[in-house]
């Protein structure tokens, strides 16, 4: 009955993927990409830090596919390591975002009241701020740490959660099933974590693949700026601030491929984000 | 084949039309073949439940059929013109030009149906622009429509948004709408349901009012029998996509050749039949088994002077009732009356304002509702909820949703649990192979006995019952009120049944108690109260239920004075 189920899925999966075959295209990227991550160790052709002074500044070639910089190291090494270190981020922030604003939000939807007007007032003064120039500042407050980019990159990312969460139980707060597990025995703080969650979590999935796109743009624009991680280490980030340098002088390929690595992910994840809402919701379809 | 021409061509002729719906578990077909005319100034009733395809033949009439929805067969004649092929637009070039609009409809929500954004004036006016009107004739026109749909100050409503006007009023709007371009024929899906009965009746007058002083022809679609026999002239029962019957209201109901026709007007319920007349065949009743309680026994529920407040507002003021053990007692009242508060007031799901609520003589309204499911008598007081879609948790299966309550309210765990819940669902009429589905995986009716099931399971001494079967078709809920009422008996549980259908709970209780605006009007033995209402209330409530007298003629709509 187990693999019948399975199957079931699976091909309520397919059926939905063939009229979708972006999703699938964004849906195998992303994919690649957690693949590139988790085994980035084997897969890079040169070691990413080591330098080789004689070989610098060479454009792409059959020995170094994308090119090499001003010591030397081959780029796509270094672009391939990155992957796990970017997504690490990303993920992280993301997930930390959404456990603690998913949590801030059904209780503050379910409750209503006093405590769901301060906290929404709080969201919108974090909302108002540039989130940018937020994640700048608390990365420049906590220390130049890796784990404070993400804890940064989480703490702008907590709005979208907690509105969300926050919108999601508020519609099914008068559900019948949740008036139905208070008259069998369940409280109200069960009520939200063991009823509500669980209901809101599928579409609030789909905030998570649009924000990943999003968490990684901006972990890479705090090390651009030179905040968060910091060089030799290989991060998408820096290659294009170290590539700046000499886009002048006509080595494009500095800049242009862990730009264009940063572009696909970004691509990858928004494209994913929007198929996920368009296949739990064909309404939002424009 | 050459017709003579007949002597009054009908408006609408729809022949062996077919029609078919794409979805994912490939193709469904609809309609197998139905054909029925309307004459001009015609009112035809399309009866049938949930799935016999009546609204679909209005929208295919109509053009409306949504992109899923293909005609695979047939024919649809429209003043004589084939208009099978031609879309929405098409038709009404074809045919509205001339002589007005061809074909308005009134939807089932009418609240949806209208834009929420724009004041209900301007979107009169839109229509009557889109139908040749000049700017400042529209705004004229649409107060005068307005008006024609008897909306009380008329001029100041042009410019309310829909959200400010009642669930009436709103299909007054829709009325109005459908009437403005003066179609020949007027399709009405479902105009009141979710309506109360004595709106039922003020908008279904006005219809019957309208269409016959404007010659236009009428077809009804409704799963309420007495609805479709006091406004229509002649009535057409489908199923499963055919239409299996037709003929005079009259002459319909009280013979019915057909076998669906026959269950469908015995499960109805009308101003006299019995549970017993619903579901004939069934067994009879399980003998009570309440005990005779020795005098001086505290009533098992006592609501003295209760009330609940929301702001300003008063959903409940000052409402006092006693229950004995066993008994079942009705909550009648319309929209607004405060009967669901009070059902949840007395299932200790939120806190009375004022006054007292006891149980067997304890005070449990002292007890918050938010510690309420710690207390001892959670168990005691069950509920069973109105919408068997949204009572069920999508992710639970029909297994986990009874086990749920028992898990928390009882001692019960591995097999014996497992054997409660079965019990349960076999009681409630469930069989065991179901237990593993989903609610998505579950009929209508399937999904109201999950929720009886689960509220039987632990046991309870007090049923509270809220519309249980407002959403089902008429032949399910027959079973599910036999079910209730055989559960009752057997178990000698108290039932307080809330519903808004008075021959309902002229059925299954003793005892009604009828509300309006939070308080209560009138209480006292149902079959007093339903032979001999004492208030002016309840009689206005009685009279505006649509019946049908199986036997008894057409009686013609009355004017609205």
């Amino acid at each position: 009955m187990t693999t019948l189920a399975a199957g079931a899925t699976l091909r309520h999966a397919a059926w939905i993927l063939r009229g979708n075959p972006l999703t699938a295209v964004a849906a195998a990227g992303a994919l690649i990409l957690c693949l590139v991550a988790a085994f980035s160790p084997w897969l890079v052709p040169y070691d990413p830090v080591a330098s080789d002074v004689s070989v610098a500044l060479q454009p792409p070639s059959a020995a170094h596919w994308a090119g090499t910089d001003q010591l030397g190291r081959d780029l796509l090494s270094r672009i391939v390591a990155a992957t796990r270190l970017d997504l690490a981020i990303a993920l992280s922030a993301v997930l930390l975002s959404f456990a603690v604003g998913a949590v801030i939000g059904a209780v503050c939807g379910y409750a209503g009241g006093r405590l769901d007007r301060v906290v929404g007032r709080v969201v919108d003064v974090l909302m108002a701020f540039p989130l940018f120039v937020l994640a700048m500042a608390l990365v420049a407050a906590l220390g130049n740490r890796v784990e404070n980019i993400v804890v940064a990159t989480a703490i702008i990312n907590l709005p979208f959660y907690v509105r969300f969460a926050r919108a999601e139980v508020n519609v099914r707060r008068e559900a019948g099933y949740v008036e139905a597990a208070r008259a069998g025995g369940e409280g109200h703080l069960a009520v939200v974590l063991k009823f509500l969650l669980p209901n809101v979590l599928p579409a609030m999935a789909v905030q998570i693949s649009l924000n990943l796109g999003w968490a990684i743009l901006n972990a890479a624009g705090l090390s651009f700026i030179g905040l968060g991680v910091r060089p030799p280490t290989p991060e998408w980030g820096i290659l294009v601030a170290e590539g700046a340098r000499f886009i002048t002088t006509g080595k494009w390929w500095l800049v242009a491929f862990p730009g264009l690595a940063l572009m696909l992910a970004v691509l990858c994840f928004n494209l994913l984000g929007d198929g996920l809402r368009d296949i739990l919701d064909p309404r939002m379809r424009t | 084949m050459i017709h003579a021409s007949p002597p009054a061509p009908p408006l609408l002729s729809i022949e062996d039309l077919r029609v078919a719906f794409a979805t994912r578990a490939g193709t469904v077909e609809a309609l197998r073949g139905v054909s029925l005319a309307v004459a001009p100034g015609e009112s035809l009733g399309l009866v049938g439940e949930s799935g016999s395809g009546k609204s679909v033949t209005a929208f295919a009439a109509a053009r409306l059929l949504d992109r899923a929805g293909r005609i695979t067969g047939g024919r649809i004649r429209f003043r004589g013109q084939d208009v099978t092929r031609l879309s929405a637009a098409d038709l009404r070039d074809a045919q509205g030009s001339a002589q007005g609009s061809a074909i308005g409809m009134i939807f089932q929500n009418p609240r949806a149906a209208l834009n929420p954004i724009r004041p209900v004036g301007l979107q009169l006016a839109d229509v009557l622009r889109a139908n040749g009107h000049s700017r400042a004739a529209a705004r004229d026109k649409a107060l005068a429509a307005l008006e024609a749909v008897r909306i009380r100050d008329a001029a100041r409503r042009l410019d309310a948004y829909p959200h400010e006007l009642s669930g009436g009023m709103c299909q007054r709007v829709m009325i109005a709408l459908a009437l403005a371009a003066e179609p020949a024929l007027l399709i009405a899906d479902e105009p009141t349901t979710g309506l109360d009965v004595t709106t039922q009746k003020t908008v279904m007058d006005l219809v019957a009012r309208l269409t016959a002083e404007r010659g236009m022809a009428l077809i009804l679609i409704t799963h309420d029998l007495g609805l479709a026999a006091q406004y229509c002239s002649r009535i057409a029962v489908m199923e499963a996509g055919r239409l299996v019957e037709e003929g005079a209201p009259g002459a319909l109901f009280s013979s019915p050749r057909h076998p669906y026709t026959a269950r469908l007007v015995a499960a109805s319920p009308t101003p006299t039949s019995t549970l017993a007349d619903l579901t004939p065949g069934a067994p009879p009743p399980p003998a009570p088994a309440r005990p005779n309680p020795p005098a001086g026994t505290p009533a098992l529920l006592e609501v003295q002077g209760i009330g609940k407040r929301y702001g300003d507002a008063a959903a409940v003021e000052d409402v006092s009732f006693a229950m004995r053990e066993g008994e079942s007692l009705g909550l009648v009242g319309e929209s607004g009356s405060g009967k669901s508060t009070l059902s949840r007031l007395i299932c200790r799901l939120i806190d009375p304002s004022a006054g007292e609520i006891l149980f067997e003589g304890g005070s449990i309204g002292a007890i918050p509702a938010r510690d309420f499911h710690r207390s001892p008598l959670r168990r005691a007081i069950q509920i069973v909820f109105q919408d068997p879609d949204g009572s069920l948790n999508p992710r639970f299966s029909a297994f986990d949703s009874i086990a749920h309550p028992v898990r928390r309210l009882t001692e019960l765990r591995g097999e014996a649990l497992r054997r409660r819940v079965i019990e349960s669902a076999g009681r409630a009429g469930l069989g065991a192979d179901l237990l593993g589905r989903f609610p998505h995986q579950l009929s209508g009716g399937q999904k109201a006995r999950v929720g009886i099931a689960r509220a039987v399971a632990v046991r309870p001494r007090l049923l509270v019952l809220d519309e249980p079967t407002a959403a089902l078709d008429v032949s399910v809920q027959a079973g599910v009120l036999r079910l209730l009422d055989d559960l009752r008996r057997e178990d000698g549980l108290a039932f307080l049944f809330v519903s808004h259908d008075l021959n309902v709970v002229r059925m299954m209780c003793e005892r009604t108690v009828v509300l309006q605006a939070g308080r209560v009007v009138e209480a006292g033995d149902s079959r007093d109260l339903f032979q001999a209402p004492r208030t002016a209330y309840t009689r206005e409530l009685l009279a505006a239920i649509p019946h049908f007298r199986p036997g008894a003629a057409r009686e013609p709509a009355e004017p609205v004075a």
